[in-house]
């Protein structure tokens, strides 16, 4: 099912949930609603399972609005962050409530709860309350619940923030591969960029309840168009280096401050020059260091192992800080002199005052 | 560790001393109460008492009579039971079902006036209902003029005093409902509603099943309530036929002259046989719901 939104919008008086969202889900399209905590997705997902009504806007399921069908007409089936199942009754109970509710004939009621419950590897559990099962099997009947009556679309609401690391990095896995399998259209909200970025087709990045970005995750990572995406997406996150001067010397495109003088691609450096001090932007994966001593020193100002890699603190001439990616074998302490090459294929830039990306428009 | 094994020692000494000192504390101040029920029991067995000690008519330790039962026999008493149970069962069922669904709409529902309906009743859950009896009996009257209704919840009915009993008892139950509606996740009644369940269903198919401690607590508490009313059914009813065990018990004193102490205890003891007999084997049970809340269906 294709989902459209128009302009939506939600406001309690005078606090604003969500504002003027519009984008459009193709069918069989996975959407990550990323954003911080507080920033409207909880609000956006309600609205479009039909518990909330907007406050403005519209929402289009397959072109057709559906403000005004109720949720239990949407054909849709929900997750959410505290499983929301229901105590009092058994696993199967909880999984066959959709069609129960639907009057589907008993006989096919257990056939169907037993597929799905099979599909999610929870056969065995059905005579259970949910209270006598761990969180990673409640989060599976959950999902059950929600598979069960084949719906057009799936809604997702921070479903794994409450498991453990391991086991959220299983179900991650399980819940993409389920969808793709089904084929069915779903919106995952999350506040975890590496949740959004592994499973998403595209990202909606939202913050205060507007609509920052939408697009996938690698135009995301690789063309940020605003200084808050750049910073949120990436793990570890960019580094943002404030008052970088851009000039041309000759041929050359040079990005300068008091740290460090760097030779910039052509294609990048020339969108830049001319616009005063503007924020370099560059991954600590992008950072590197200098076998043959040229390029920018600095001290070593805090190591955090990572274990596959060490995340290194450095700090630079000035009152300029970046990180990098070590690895851990080569057991750099705080102190310790180091030269830096920075990758400046890969360097974005950003006017300080609008906070948007001078290289993508 | 050494350490932290000695201080632990030291501190189960000094707990023992602590807790040996609460029961001795708690005995001290049940001892009136439990003096009060054995003078009870012996009394409703006795010809007379003095202190603790039944005495016969010469004032010789014995008397053990089981004349003060007598009373079982007598229609009337069987009337005025039937009565007390049709007042509590009306409160239990009354009470029940309109504050579950007031609470229900209090604690989720958004509609004007929400707020002014959760002050008012807040307020008239502290107003005495003393001040009111004089109203009360006018809206009554009022009632009893009606065809059909007025005979079943008129002045001097026993429906009349359930009416009453509910709506008065109205308050306190609408606010603990809505407390425990409020403790039950938004997210379980969304999920409910996004699987198809009208509104209606939400409450009595998912919600209702988990708040059936504290539904069952709300059932204990307005019972003992209605069993034991004694100002209303003794200002809304006249004569024995109307009125409830303790109207009847009041009656007992003023009727005979000089008041038996001692049958008057036996009636009191036979008001108490039901609730004795319930506490007897919920007591686990009851526990659970007054120190648990809404710890979800079990
Ligand atoms: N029912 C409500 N009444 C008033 N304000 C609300 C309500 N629900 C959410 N909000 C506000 O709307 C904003 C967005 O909330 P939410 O969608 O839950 O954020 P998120 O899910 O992204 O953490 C928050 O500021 C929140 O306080
Ligand atoms: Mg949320």
């Amino acid at each position: 099912m294709r989902v459209e939104l128009r302009h939506l919008s939600k406001r309690w008086g005078n606090v604003v949930g969500v504002d003027n969202i519009s984008l459009e889900v193709k069918d069989g399209e996975f959407v990550a609603l990323l954003g911080p905590s507080g920033c409207g997705k909880t609000t956006t997902l309600l609205m479009i399972a039909g518990i909330y009504k907007p406050t403005s806007g519209e929402i289009l399921f397959d072109g057709r609005v559906v403000n005004h069908i109720p949720p239990k007409d949407r054909n849709i089936g929900m997750v959410f962050q505290s499983y929301a199942l229901y105590p009092h009754m058994t696993v199967f109970e909880n999984i066959a409530y959709p069609l129960k509710l639907q009057k589907v004939p008993k006989e096919e009621q257990r056939r169907r709860v037993q597929h799905v419950a099979d599909m999610m590897g929870i056969g065995h559990l059905l005579d259970r309350k949910p209270g006598q099962l761990s969180g990673g099997q409640q989060q599976r009947v959950a999902l059950g619940r929600a598979l069960v009556k084949d719906p057009k679309l799936l809604l997702f609401d921070e479903p794994l923030s409450n498991l453990d690391a391991r086991l959220r990095l299983t179900m991650r896995g399980e819940i993409k591969r389920r969808q793709m399998e089904l084929g069915i259209t779903s919106i995952y909200v999350t506040h975890d960029q590496v949740e959004a970025m592994t499973m998403a087709d595209r990202i909606a990045v939202i913050k205060d309840g507007k609509l920052q970005a939408y697009d996938t995750p690698d135009e995301l990572y690789e063309r940020p168009r605003t200084l808050f995406i750049a910073g949120f997406i990436g793990n570890p996150p960019m580094n943002l280096i404030k008052n970088v001067e851009v000039v041309v010397e000759g041929e050359r495109y040079i990005a300068r401050n008091e740290a460090f003088c760097l030779e910039v691609p052509a294609e990048r450096g020339k969108k830049v020059v001319g616009q005063g001090k503007v924020i370099l932007g560059i991954r600590p994966e992008d950072i590197s260091l200098a076998d043959d001593g040229e390029g920018v020193r600095g001290e070593v100002y805090v190591v955090e192992p990572l274990g596959r890699d060490d995340l290194v603190n450095v700090q630079l001439p000035g009152d300029t800080f970046v990180h990098f990616l070590a690895d851990p074998a080569l057991r750099l302490k705080p102190g310790m002199p180091v030269t830096l090459r920075f990758n400046t294929e890969k360097a974005q830039f950003f006017d300080p005052h609008t906070e948007r990306s001078l290289l993508w428009q | 560790m050494a350490v932290w094994v000695e201080t632990e020692r030291a501190s189960g000494l000094s707990r023992r001393v602590r807790s040996s000192l609460a029961y001795v504390l708690l005995v001290i101040s049940v001892v009136p109460i439990l003096v009060g029920y054995a003078w009870l029991l012996i009394a409703t067995f006795s010809y007379r008492t003095e202190g603790l000690l039944p005495k016969d008519a010469e004032g010789n330790v014995g008397g053990w009579t089981l004349a003060n039962w007598a009373f079982v026999t007598d229609p009337l008493i069987w009337r005025v039971t039937l009565n007390s149970l049709l007042i509590a069962l009306a409160m239990v069922v009354g009470v029940g079902l309109a504050s579950s669904l007031a609470g229900y709409a209090l604690s989720r529902m958004n509609f004007a006036g929400r707020r002014g309906v959760l002050s008012m009743t807040l307020i008239l859950h502290a107003f005495p209902s003393v001040t009111l009896l004089i109203s009360i009996f006018f809206v009554l009257q009022a009632i009893s003029a009606l065809p059909g209704i007025g005979d079943i919840f008129g002045y001097n009915t026993v429906g009349g005093v359930a009416l009453v009993m509910v709506s008065l008892d109205l308050p306190l139950g609408i606010w603990l409902m809505k407390g425990f509606f409020d403790n039950i996740s938004w997210d379980m009644e969304r999920a409910a509603l996004i699987d198809g369940a009208s509104r209606f269903r939400v409450w009595w198919e998912i919600i209702m099943p988990q708040i059936r401690p504290g539904l069952a607590a709300l059932a204990v508490f307005t019972f003992l309530t209605g069993w034991s009313a004694y100002l209303i059914p003794a200002t809304f009813t006249i004569g024995t036929k109307v009125s409830n065990l303790p109207v009847y018990i009041n009656y007992l004193m003023s009727e005979t002259s000089p008041t038996n102490w001692n049958q008057i205890a036996a009636v009191g003891l036979f008001q108490m046989i039901p609730i004795l007999v319930f506490f007897f084997f919920t007591q686990e049970k009851l526990l659970n719901i007054y120190s648990g809340g809404t710890k979800g269906g079990v």
